[in-house]
């Protein structure tokens, strides 16, 4: 092995160390338990599944701005309660069932991680849930439900765009920041 | 009136706010007209009534290693509701199994349309 091949092996072992030891925390809570067995085996169930199910690691810019991420959760968990009964009250709703629609978002944000994190805050806020990605043009496709008028269509991508603003703001990099001032 | 009191309080409220959003998700499923809609109901009332219940059995027990036990099922729920949801809704869409009758714009058949035309040209990949 030379040298180079090792150093890069090297560093691949110490990007893996946070999902490694996440892991295992995650495992010993799931056993509400520490022993020196549940760590033991733990660690073994780690390495496999880290080898078995191997993924890219994912590109994180490592900016974090803490009022906006709070700004993102508390905007998160409100619309996640409010459309919970909304959706709730929709499937009770006398009146007869809700119209839907196909709602295509262009985001401006050249990130996966981004994207991704845009995706699964749409999935889990009730009432939207992305029916295809186009990752090259950072297009999100969403099955909207509950649009009564073409005015609902243009609140939702008005949405979906701010939550893409409160992300980048939190968590994304100095490229997506200035294509959101652009 | 002490904590205990005021404790089970809120667990009995939380039981009941999941029960309610839980059985809205069952009339969702039977009442909604495609299977997309459908999925509407079944992934995210049902997130916030698993939440709710959690929440209930994490102030009824009062103690951390139970909330321990809980942080992982919110977690897990959490990241992978979406991803089924998302698996689902393609493959409903790809069927064409959703009402028309129901949709109001669809703004996602010109590009499967195009990707579909693209493919074509190309030949088949097999």
């Amino acid at each position: 092995m030379s040298p180079a091949e090792h150093g890069f092996i090297r560093r691949l072992r110490l990007r893996q160390l946070p999902v490694m030891i996440g892991l295992v925390v995650f495992w010993l809570m799931l056993w509400g338990d520490v022993t020196a067995l549940n760590v033991v085996v733990g660690v073994v169930l780690a390495i496999i599944v880290t080898r078995v199910f191997y993924l890219p690691p994912v590109d994180i810019s490592g900016r974090v701005n803490p009022w906006w991420l709070l700004r993102y959760l508390g905007y998160f968990l409100r619309e996640l309660v409010i459309a919970s009964f909304q959706v709730a009250f929709l499937a009770l709703d006398p009146r007869g069932v809700p119209h839907s629609s196909f709602v295509r978002v262009k985001l401006r944000t050249k990130s996966d991680f981004i994207l991704t994190m845009v995706g699964m805050t749409i999935s889990l806020i009730p009432g939207s849930l992305v029916a295809e990605v186009d990752r090259y043009q950072s297009t999100l496709y969403l099955h909207v439900l509950n649009t009564r008028t073409l005015k609902d269509v243009e609140a939702m991508r008005r949405e979906v765009r701010w939550i893409e603003e409160l992300l980048i703001r939190a968590v994304g990099d100095r490229n997506d920041l200035r294509r959101l001032g652009a | 009136m002490n904590l205990d009191a005021i404790l089970d309080g809120a667990a009995l409220i939380c039981l009941a706010l999941g029960a309610f959003l839980s059985m809205a998700a069952g009339v969702g499923l039977l009442r909604f007209p495609d299977a997309l809609s459908r999925m509407h109901a079944a992934t995210k009332p049902q997130i916030m009534g698993l939440f709710f219940v959690l929440a209930a059995i994490a102030l009824d027990q009062r103690s951390w290693v139970t909330v321990l036990i809980l942080i992982p099922v919110v977690v897990l729920q959490t990241l992978t509701a979406p991803i089924s949801a998302h698996m689902i809704g393609r493959a409903a869409y790809r069927t064409h199994n959703f009402s028309d009758e129901h949709t109001l714009v669809d703004e996602l058949g010109p590009a499967v349309d195009k990707a579909t035309r693209e493919q074509r040209r190309r030949g088949p990949e097999r």
